[in-house]
């Protein structure tokens, strides 16, 4: 086991699964690399079943949404039967979600969709996502993880969860035959998001113009029943007549909609924004100017290439400092947790599942639950807090008490961070109480709560 | 998201025990009120005997420990028992067992091993063994059997997963409040040791300890006076374990046979005498004791024994940093409705510096196979062939003690 095969499963990948880090020490980055090359793994539900497609679930919705209109008026039953199947709909694919965190052997291709999906937040807080949300990541995350920025991009500005989650489902064109009809205009929400969070960066040089002309042509972009995809395009409520988004001028159709989007994942602005906050994620909490520098070069030079990316931050040395550099999300926390110990195992998985759902939203995180399309803060200091730290080494305490009376916590130690345990930490263990509080120190101790 | 996460937790502690009732059916081999029950309690870390059971009258008890001696008058003191031993002045639930003729206190006791390793001193006597990872099976779970309990769900672990003492070829069930309990006091202080080169974890660490503490203290109860409090409870807090255990032993078919575990006793820190971390960690046990004779009711706790032990002692002296070190020999404790108790056991040989084992330990003069011999013969019935060849192998030499348990 060496150090950098250490590093490779516990900073770029979910934490080590038993014999993880033997596999990874023969070739640490090509370890890596090799798992990235193709679109991620798809969640599945526990009996093997893929989960349906967005065309299904804006089916599905519609049919919850007729039945509650059929009901009477203050069924508050019927009510109840629709958040109760919207929250089902998250839940069970959430489940699907964190079991693929427990078990994938490509933990870095893994790491790179949560990268992604945090990226382009789309959060349940509105409740009608809780329907597409993880659809949204099985659609427009995981099958571009090898590809480029602008098909993701593009994926993700007309799925139905986005287009619910910023309300591009409401908005339409002033001037359109809808819009004079009703007197309802424009909704700015996903035209500024998709330029400040998702591309440009804040600092991206767009002026509220260019939010207006981006909302312009974004609208008629909605949910269609008919298509597979879930998405359609109404000309009806598009604002007609051309737009000027930074400079360039766009028709007042679908594909210069989708040239427009294309064109903003090209933009310089973009490279140095999405370079920052891939180095921030994956290599420092402040990363030096050369790692960014680094990978906005090989951004702008592949043309946004998202497996080159990745292999690039894999090949900057800073990614490689003994001395971990991240704190561990809650998510990624109890997902090392589950894999340092093969979890979940025996006949109640699922429910082993949920309570790993549970802890890391106790914790504070859980995945597309954010309070803002910001997403989760991508920084140590937002996982450090008193009351946080405390959760944490409580619940190291309850794993700790979990464990079958043949356990022996020093082996676990060993295989699941090999060089990276420190002798703090080892010495504490061999003192422990019990083989559970041995392991509970273990979770709880500096090296495993970082990566 | 935002809710109320103590609300949150009763509920969710209060469906637990709900749900344990509900689960009631799975005990499959139905006890009859007049069975008898018998509970082990595992105290995990190595409880330090002289602070539970002070021999007060023992010419060098003051001496030799110093500033961990207890006083034998005024506020603190010691509850006598025999003029010459006594319980720990937080033993105020022991004491009033001890007084109804309830309680039996063992002393200079240990189980066969002789190093000083919790997880070795845990296997071993957890096992039955001799030597630490002989047997792959516990002693309880052996022994279900010779009760008449082969059939499975006879025997109730209070735990996430049975401990290996319960462990072996017939099944047993496992029951935890869905809030597990809080941790204890040195859990967090061995935490606390490990974020000492971390500044972030440190600082936050100890930030939160402070918070709950004073939360704790704007609370007022007289009830967790000295205990912080955690997110599901104290910290610390054993009450909701012995009180689902009572419940659950007290259950129309419920299970005759339960396991219950306490960590929190590795002192080797600043442990203090009438007051401090292990006053408090003795407080726990006591109130839970208390709860879970009053969560059986009269009838059930009138067939139950209750065998308590540790897998080693400490030392006789403090050790520099106010605390004390892994020992041998050390005190245990039955107690239930079914003892004939009232009395202390103990082959006494005295605490001056010959007396102790390799200078420094209590000695080990009475085998805690004896005891789980005796309670096993005399209380649940099994018979003295199983005993020496299966239960507890090649324990001829610690024969069982006589005349602890009413007859």
């Amino acid at each position: 086991m060496s150090l950098e095969g250490a590093l490779a499963v516990h900073r770029f990948g979910l934490g080590a699964r038993p014999g993880e880090i033997e596999a990874a020490s023969r070739d640490p980055k090509g370890w890596l690399v090799a798992q990235i090359g193709t679109p991620a793994e798809q969640p599945v539900a526990p009996d093997g079943a893929a989960f349906p497609g967005s065309g299904v679930l804006v089916r599905q919705e519609q049919e919850m949404i007729a039945a509650r209109r059929a009901a009477k008026a203050g069924d508050t039953e019927a009510q109840k039967n629709q958040a109760g199947g919207r929250l089902k709909i998250f839940t069970d694919e959430m489940a699907g979600r964190f079991q693929l965190g427990f078990a994938t052997t490509r933990p870095f291709a893994e790491h790179l969709v949560w990268f992604w999906t945090n990226h382009f937040t789309v959060s349940t807080t509105a409740g009608r996502t809780l329907n597409f949300a993880v659809a949204f990541e099985r659609e427009a995350i995981r099958p571009y993880i090898a590809d480029t920025f602008e098909n993701m991009l593009l994926a993700v500005a007309s799925h139905p969860a986005m287009l619910v989650y910023l309300n591009n489902v409401a908005s339409i064109g002033p001037h359109s035959r809808a819009g004079e009809r009703t007197g309802k205009g424009r909704n700015e929400n996903l035209g500024r998001e998709l330029m400040e969070l998702y591309s440009l960066g804040v600092d991206g040089g767009y002026t509220q113009a260019d939010v207006i002309a981006l909302a312009n042509i974004l609208t008629g972009w909605s949910l269609d029943p008919q298509a597979s995809s879930g998405f359609g395009f109404f000309p009806n409520r598009h604002e007609p007549g051309p737009q000027i988004l930074r400079g360039r001028r766009y028709n007042d159709d679908l594909r210069s909609g989708i040239q427009a989007v294309r064109d903003l994942a090209h933009d310089p602005h973009t490279a140095r924004h999405i370079a920052t906050k891939f180095a921030t994620y994956f290599i420092a909490d402040q990363p030096s100017p050369q790692s960014v520098v680094r990978l906005e070069t090989v951004f702008n030079k592949t043309g946004g290439n998202l497996k080159a990316l990745a292999a690039a931050a894999v090949e900057d040395p800073a990614a490689w400092t003994p001395a971990p550099a991240k704190m561990r999300s809650p998510v990624e926390y109890v997902t090392a947790g589950y894999r340092l110990l093969g979890l979940p195992r025996g006949d109640n998985a699922a429910q082993q599942i949920r309570a790993a759902m549970g802890s890391a939203r106790n914790m504070g995180e859980f995945p597309m639950t954010a309070s803002s399309p910001n997403g989760w803060p991508l920084v140590s200091d937002a996982w450090t807090g008193p009351d946080a730290v405390l959760n944490r080494i409580e619940w190291a305490k309850q794993v700790g008490a979990r464990m079958p009376p043949d356990f022996n916590a020093a082996t676990v130690a060993d295989a699941g961070m090999g060089p990276l345990l420190a002798p703090a930490t080892r010495t504490a263990m061999a003192r422990a109480e019990s083989q559970g509080d041995a392991l509970a120190l273990l979770i709880a101790s500096p090296e495993f709560q970082r990566r | 998201m935002h809710f109320d996460r103590r609300a949150f937790a009763k509920s969710v502690a209060a469906a637990g025990i709900a749900a344990a009732f509900d689960a009631k059916a799975h005990f499959a081999f139905a006890a009859t009120p007049d069975d008898r029950r018998l509970v082990v309690v595992i105290l995990r870390g190595a409880l330090d005997g002289l602070a539970a059971v002070p021999p007060h009258g023992d010419k060098d008890y003051a001496e030799v420990r110093g500033a961990l001696a207890l006083p034998t008058e005024g506020a603190g003191a010691i509850h006598d028992l025999d003029g010459f031993f006594g319980l720990n002045p937080a033993f105020t639930n022991l004491k009033a067992l001890y007084d109804a003729k309830q309680l039996v206190v063992f002393h200079n006791i240990c189980s066969p091993y002789r190093d000083r390793s919790h997880f070795d001193g845990q296997n071993v006597l957890e096992a039955g063994g001799t030597s630490p990872h002989l047997l792959q099976d516990g002693w309880l779970n052996r022994a279900l059997a010779p009760m008449g309990l082969a059939n499975g769900d006879g025997a109730l672990a209070i735990a996430q997963t049975p401990p290996l003492m319960l462990s072996g070829k017939v099944q047993t069930a496992s029951w935890m409040p869905a809030v597990l309990p809080a941790p204890d006091e040195l859990f967090l202080d061995q935490v606390r040791a490990l974020y000492a080169g971390d500044a972030v974890l440190k600082a936050s660490l100890s930030s939160a300890l402070a918070l709950q503490a004073s939360a704790q203290g704007a609370m007022d109860d007289p009830a967790s006076t000295g205990m912080q409090r955690g997110k599901g409870g104290a910290y610390g807090d054993l009450t909701p374990l012995f009180q689902g255990a009572g419940k659950l032993l007290a259950a129309s078919g419920g299970p005759r046979v339960a396991t219950l575990e306490a960590s929190g006793w590795d002192t080797h820190v600043t442990q203090g005498a009438g007051d401090g971390q292990l006053a408090r960690r003795l407080t726990a046990l006591d109130t839970a004791i208390e709860a879970l004779r009053a969560a059986m009711g009269p009838d059930v706790w009138n067939k139950t024994a209750v065998v308590m032990a540790t897998e080693f002692g400490r030392t006789v002296h403090p050790n520099g940093s106010g605390g004390t070190d892994h020992g041998t020999g050390g005190a245990a404790f039955l107690f239930g409705g079914a003892v004939a108790g009232g009395s202390v056991k103990a082959e006494w040989v005295g605490l001056g510096q010959g007396a102790l084992k390799d200078g420094r330990d209590q000695p080990a003069r009475t085998d805690l196979r004896a005891l789980f011999k005796s309670v096993l013969v005399d209380q649940m019935g099994v018979s003295r062939a199983a005993l020496e060849t299966r239960i507890f192998p090649d324990s001829a030499s610690a024969s069982p003690i006589k005349g602890l348990i009413r007859v």
